[in-house]
């Protein structure tokens, strides 16, 4: 059975913003980077004082697998899809599958789309606009 | 360090063991005793790591063995990371005087029942990556894999030529559950399943157990065999390891992994260079960790690792014989606790028909991507 995500009291802020068609990650008001997932403190510098911060949303294809063969139950979507790991402009990194998947390559400018999926809303990247 | 191993028992590697795991644990355990020559009265410590509840605590196994007292019983939840972390923390336990002897096991129906390779890891970070399909440690280990091809200009001959340097060796190898030949042309003929990695470059699950029995080394020169000596051994996570197993969202370099971050201990501790080691046993659930491993502990130049195995210098007459057991990518996914054997075995001088002529030496990792660990092991010098 395909797996829906679980808001916690972490990644709320993540979801949340998915349905409202906004990128939203950690931020550290103490060493003013982003981060993500969402924690308690700051993964690079400790700091406790975090926030939710809403990003553009844009970056560019760090690494990507092309998955063949289904190897779970009831994938998102049929085989042949693309995931990617997306180094956004704003200063951190997400998993996202790329649409169309043919176009995915290391380096690839990328920008949000969203996709409802009943319950949660599904991040997927596309080629965006030159930066 | 004063510590080594004395024995190796394993069971065998099957499809569908049809046992319980704490039968494979107890048959492991028993065959390391009777291969050391010692009795299982001695042993006073067990260690073991499992991935999700898939195995039995060191609790059934000190039961089963009918050992009189337990001194030490680390059940320790981690997977490939763990094998040398183990036999590090048993040697630095036995040195302190805690425990006289402590058997390291593995034991899984890892091919008939709960396989690591499709889990579902608890924690934090599951909710990001299996609702969009991102749902296997493959995919994982491949996403790293795309990334240091890139970065190092290699690509899929470089992949193929480990699949085909490990395959060779699997070939002389009895336990090897993959052992049919195989060339470079149907390795590429064959389809992908996670792009980079084809069938052959992911490894292949089990059910069975493998344990190594951990003492001073004033006890093993007793002993039935020569002693591997734990010359060093280290566990490393580096920056910002993530939440859980299968997390990897703030690792900032997918090109390299923990060996990148303990090679420089791990040889320091045992007084020598990358340049000392004459044999190999790197971690290899993918192929493509095993390039990054002979990069990260400084065996061979970045970008170098894929020319130095097609170019030969990995297989028995060349500098640095490699996963001379087939790996996990043939011999099967032992967990990486057979990597640890099998270095043991070489140490030894029991390879038989894959030993490596010189084997004084040899290094030996455990795991693919944030944290690991390693081990060099030595002869009796």
């Amino acid at each position: 059975m395909a797996i829906q995500p679980e808001d916690d009291l972490h990644s709320a802020a993540f979801w949340d913003g998915l349905r409202r068609r906004q990128v939203v990650v950690g931020r550290c008001l103490d060493c003013r980077r982003n981060f993500f997932p969402h924690l308690p403190s700051c993964p690079r510098c400790g700091g406790r004082r975090v926030a939710d911060q809403v990003t553009a949303g844009s970056g560019t294809v760090y690494s990507w697998v092309r998955v063949h063969r289904p190897l779970s139950d009831a994938p998102v979507v049929a085989p042949p899809y693309v995931v990617a790991t997306v180094e956004l402009d704003d200063g951190c990194r997400l998993f996202g599958r790329i649409e169309p998947q043919e176009s995915v390559a290391i380096g690839l400018p990328v920008c949000a789309s969203f996709v409802d999926r009943g319950r949660w809303t599904e991040l997927v990247f596309v080629p965006g606009p030159e930066q | 360090m004063t510590a080594a191993i004395a024995g190796v028992g394993y069971t065998r590697f099957t499809k569908e063991s049809k046992r319980s795991v704490l039968d494979l644990a107890t048959e492991a355990c028993s065959s390391a005793l009777d291969d050391a020559g010692m009795a299982a009265r001695e042993v006073d410590g067990i260690a073991s790591f499992m991935v999700m509840h898939d195995s039995v605590p060191c609790q059934a196994v000190a039961t089963c063995l009918a050992i009189p007292e337990l001194k030490v019983a680390l059940d320790i939840d981690l997977g490939g990371q763990a094998p040398c972390y183990l036999v590090w923390l048993a040697a630095t336990l036995i040195d302190a005087g805690a425990a006289d002897a402590i058997m390291v096991f593995r034991a899984m129906n890892g091919r008939s029942a709960a396989r690591v390779g499709t889990m579902r890891f608890a924690g934090m970070g599951g909710q990001f990556r299996y609702p969009i399909g991102y749902d296997a440690y493959l995919m994982y280990v491949a996403m790293w894999g795309q990334r240091f091809l890139h970065e190092t200009g290699q690509g899929e001959a470089d992949l193929a030529g480990v699949v085909l340097n490990q395959r060779q060796y699997a070939m002389a190898n009895e336990r090897a559950v993959r052992r049919r030949p195989l060339d470079l042309d149907q390795y590429l003929a064959s389809p992908m399943v996670v792009d980079p990695f084809r069938a052959d470059d992911c490894t292949v699950e089990v059910d069975g157990a493998c344990a190594v029995l951990v003492t001073s080394l004033d006890r093993a020169r007793d002993l039935r065999q020569p002693p591997a000596v734990i010359a060093s051994g280290a566990y490393r996570a580096g920056p910002q390891p993530g939440v859980d197993i299968g997390d990897h969202l703030l690792w900032s370099d997918y090109s390299r992994n923990y060996t990148s971050h303990l090679a420089q201990g791990l040889f320091g501790r045992a007084g020598i260079g990358p340049g000392d080691v004459q044999c190999a046993e790197i971690y290899d659930c993918f192929s493509s960790t095993v390039l990054i491993g002979l990069e990260g502990l400084g065996l061979v130049e970045r970008g170098q690792s894929g020319s130095f195995v097609r170019d030969g210098n990995t297989r028995l007459d060349g500098p640095l014989p490699l996963n001379t057991h087939g790996g996990l990518l043939s011999e099967g996914y032992l967990h990486g606790m057979n990597t640890v054997a099998e270095a043991v075995l070489q140490v030894q001088g029991r390879g038989g028909t894959r030993q490596a002529p010189a084997h004084e030496v040899c290094v030996v990792t455990s795991g693919a991507m944030m944290d690991g660990s390693a081990l060099v092991l030595t002869s009796d010098r």
